[in-house]
C-alpha cells in the first residue's frame, strides 16, 4: 500500500520513522515486519524492498526504528514528512505471547538495532500483565538511543556497553546472566546479532527459560516466494533451510541452529 | 480489446505468465492478487525428491538486478501433487509445472509423474538453471544435449512442453533450434545470467555459492536480443522474459517476436506486478487502437 511518512527523527546513526498505514497498524503483531520500497516507483535502483521490523504502532500509524546500513536505508532515512512510501505488511510470524502474563517476568534483550521490535513487544507483554525487563546492549553510550523511551514507558531498563561508557561494562549476554542469577525471568525474547542470540539461547536452555529469537536476513520478497532468506531450523529434529520471512522471523530458541558466533 | 495469447497448444487469457522461481507454488500470492487474472503461472522448479537448496547468503542485489543462488530448494513432486496441485487445478488460469532433474532420467521421471496428475496446462523443462551444477553447467549449454533431453521428455508426456533456455551460451538460436528439433512445443527465454558479486572489504564472494543467476531490469536488453534472435529462426512460439517490470517492457518483447511473456523478479518487488503488467499492456493497445494484443507479435520494423 502507498503510505504517507508522518514523521522522521534522527537519533545519532538511528532513525525513527512514523508512517500513516492504518491497515498495517490494525493487523500488526509484535515481531512482524514490513517491506519498504525505498526507490521511487519509476526507478529500479535499488530494486528490492527493505525489510524493517515494526517498532511500534497506534491506531493509524506504524513506526520503524532503523540504522543506515547501506544505500537503501540511506535513501529511506532521507524521506521527509509527507513523502509517499510503498509499504507491504504486516508480514511474517511474530513473538509467541501468552494470553495472561500476570505475575510473570519477561526479559527482552536487544543488541544494537535489534532493540527495534522490542518496544512493541514490551507494550504487548505489559498489557498482558507481565513485569517487563529490558536489557539493552550497545558498543557505547551513543549506541543505546532508546533507553530513555523505555524508561519513560515504565520498564525496568538495564544497559550494557562494550566500552563501559554507560551502564554495565561488558556484553549484554553477561548482563543477562547476572540478572538471571538474581531473578530468573519466566520468558526471554531477543533480537540482535546472531552471536549475541546464540549465547542467550544457550543460557536460556541451561536455565530452562522458554525463549524466542527474532532473526535478521537478506530478503528478496518478504512473503515466501523467493526462498532467499533461509536459516537452518530444526523441523522434527532435522535441520532444514526454513524461510525467515514466512516461517519467522521469530523462532523458538531450541529450534534454531546457530551458524555463527562463539 | 482482445488481450488473449495463442500458443497453439494453449490459449491464455492474457500474455502475462508469472515465471518459475519467482512465484513460489502460486498460493503465496493469493493474499495480494486474484491468480485468475494471470495469463498463467509457472510453479517453482520441481525435482522428484525434496531438495535442500544452497546455504545462505543466497541473494545479492546489484544495480537494477538481483543475483540468486537458491539452488532450487523444493518440496519434490509428490508433496506438490498432494498438497499444492489440488488447490490450483480448478483455477481459471494456466498452471504450468517447471520440470528439473539432476540427469536425463530424473527429468523423465518428473515429467511422467506430473503427466498423471490433473490440472496442469503444460510442462516447462528447466534445462538452464545456473545454480545446480559446477560452474553453472546445464543441458542448455549444448544443442545436442538439449535436443536429446527434449526428445526424451517429449516422448514421456502427453502435456505440451515448453523448454526454458539459458542465456549463458554464444549462439542462442542454435540451442533454440535444437529444442525445436527435439520436439518442444515452445521455448521460453531467458533464464538468469551467470554472475557474481564480491564484498571488497572482506574480499569474499557475496553469495555462499560464489556464482548465482542475475535477473531483473539489468538483464532486459540481453534478454530482448536473445528473444529476437530465437523468434526470428523458430516455427514454435517464443515466450520472452528477462527484467520485465512494466507493460511497456512486455510490449518490447512482444514486438521482438514473443507470443507471451513471463514476469519474474518484478514479483518480488510488487506481488501484483504480473496482473498490473497485463492491465498496462491492455492500456497500451487501447490507447493506440490496436484491437488485439497478438497483433503486436513480431512487428519489429527493420528501419
Amino acid at each position: 500500500m502507498i503510505a504517507r511518512v508522518a514523521s522522521v527523527e534522527r537519533h545519532g546513526v538511528y532513525i525513527r520513522m512514523s508512517v500513516e498505514a492504518p491497515e498495517i497498524a490494525r493487523a500488526a503483531q509484535p515481531g512482524q515486519f514490513a517491506m519498504l520500497r525505498v526507490a521511487d516507483t519509476s526507478s529500479t535502483d535499488p530494486l528490492l524492498r527493505r525489510p524493517l521490523s515494526l517498532h511500534d504502532r497506534n491506531a493509524s500509524e506504524v513506526e520503524f526504528f532503523f540504522s543506515v546500513a547501506g544505500r537503501g536505508t540511506d535513501i529511506l532515512a532521507g524521506k521527509k514528512p509527507g513523502d509517499r512510501l510503498d509499504v507491504l505488511g504486516p508480514l511474517g510470524r511474530g513473538f509467541a505471547l501468552d494470553e495472561n502474563m500476570t505475575g510473570r517476568t519477561a526479559c527482552c534483550v536487544g543488541g544494537g538495532r535489534g532493540i527495534a521490535p522490542l518496544y512493541f513487544l514490551a507494550r504487548e507483554l505489559k498489557a498482558r500483565g507481565a513485569s517487563v525487563h529490558i536489557l539493552y546492549g550497545g558498543r557505547s553510550a551513543a549506541d543505546v538511543p532508546l533507553r530513555e523511551k523505555f524508561e519513560a514507558a515504565g520498564y525496568q531498563t538495564f544497559v550494557s556497553t562494550d566500552d563501559g561508557s554507560f551502564g554495565f561494562h561488558g556484553l549484554v549476554t553477561d548482563l543477562f546472566e547476572k540478572q538471571a542469577a538474581a531473578e530468573r525471568p519466566d520468558r526471554l525474547y531477543a533480537c540482535g546479532p546472531d552471536a549475541m542470540m546464540k549465547t542467550l539461547a544457550a543460557s536460556a536452555a541451561r536455565l530452562g527459560i522458554p525463549a524466542w529469537f527474532s532473526l535478521e536476513s537478506v530478503m528478496g520478497c518478504g512473503f515466501g516466494a523467493c526462498w532467499g532468506c533461509v536459516h537452518r531450523i530444526l523441523r522434527d529434529g532435522t535441520p532444514e533451510w526454513v524461510k525467515v520471512c514466512e516461517d519467522g522471523p521469530v523462532f523458538a530458541g531450541p529450534d534454531i541452529v546457530w551458524e555463527t558466533g562463539p | 480489446m482482445d488481450l488473449s495469447a495463442d500458443l497453439g497448444f494453449l490459449r491464455l487469457k492474457n500474455p502475462v505468465i508469472a515465471a518459475s522461481g519467482t512465484f513460489g507454488y502460486g498460493p503465496e500470492f493469493e493474499p495480494f492478487i486474484n491468480l485468475e487474472k494471470l495469463g498463467g503461472f509457472v510453479v517453482k522448479g520441481l525435482y522428484f525428491d525434496p531438495r535442500p537448496g544452497n546455504p545462505p547468503p543466497r541473494l545479492v542485489e546489484t544495480p537494477s538486478g538481483l543475483i540468486n543462488a537458491i539452488g532450487l530448494q523444493g518440496i519434490g513432486v509428490r508433496a506438490f501433487a498432494e498438497k499444492i496441485l489440488p488447490r490450483l487445478r480448478d483455477l481459471d488460469t494456466a498452471v504450468i509445472a517447471n520440470v528439473c532433474g539432476a540427469d536425463d532420467e530424473e527429468y523423465v521421471a518428473v515429467a511422467e509423474f506430473l503427466s498423471r496428475e490433473k490440472g496442469l496446462a503444460a510442462l516447462e523443462l528447466n534445462i538452464s538453471c545456473p545454480n545446480i551444477r559446477k560452474e553453472g553447467a546445464c543441458p542448455a549449454f549444448s544443442p545436442d544435449a538439449t535436443r536429446r533431453l527434449v526428445a526424451r521428455v517429449k516422448a514421456a508426456t502427453p502435456l505440451p512442453l515448453i523448454t526454458k533456455l539459458s542465456p549463458n551460451v554464444t549462439d542462442i538460436a542454435s540451442v533454440a533450434l535444437a529444442a525445436e528439433d527435439g520436439g518442444t512445443d515452445a521455448v521460453s527465454l531467458i533464464n538468469t545470467l551467470l554472475a557474481m558479486a564480491i564484498d571488497v572489504e572482506t574480499r569474499r564472494p557475496k553469495l555462499a555459492n560464489v556464482y548465482g543467476g542475475l535477473s531483473g531490469p539489468a538483464v532486459r536488453p540481453v534478454a530482448l536480443r536473445m528473444v529476437h534472435q530465437a523468434a526470428s529462426r523458430l516455427r514454435v512460439p517464443v515466450i520472452g522474459m528477462g527484467g520485465i517490470m512494466t507493460g511497456r517492457d512486455a510490449v518490447e518483447f512482444i514486438i521482438a517476436g514473443a507470443r507471451a511473456v513471463q514476469v519474474g523478479t518484478a514479483n518480488f518487488v510488487d506481488p501484483a506486478a504480473a496482473v498490473r503488467i497485463a492491465a498496462e499492456i491492455e492500456s497500451f493497445c487501447r490507447e493506440r487502437n490496436i484491437p488485439r494484443a497478438a497483433d503486436l507479435v513480431g512487428t519489429l520494423r527493420s528501419s
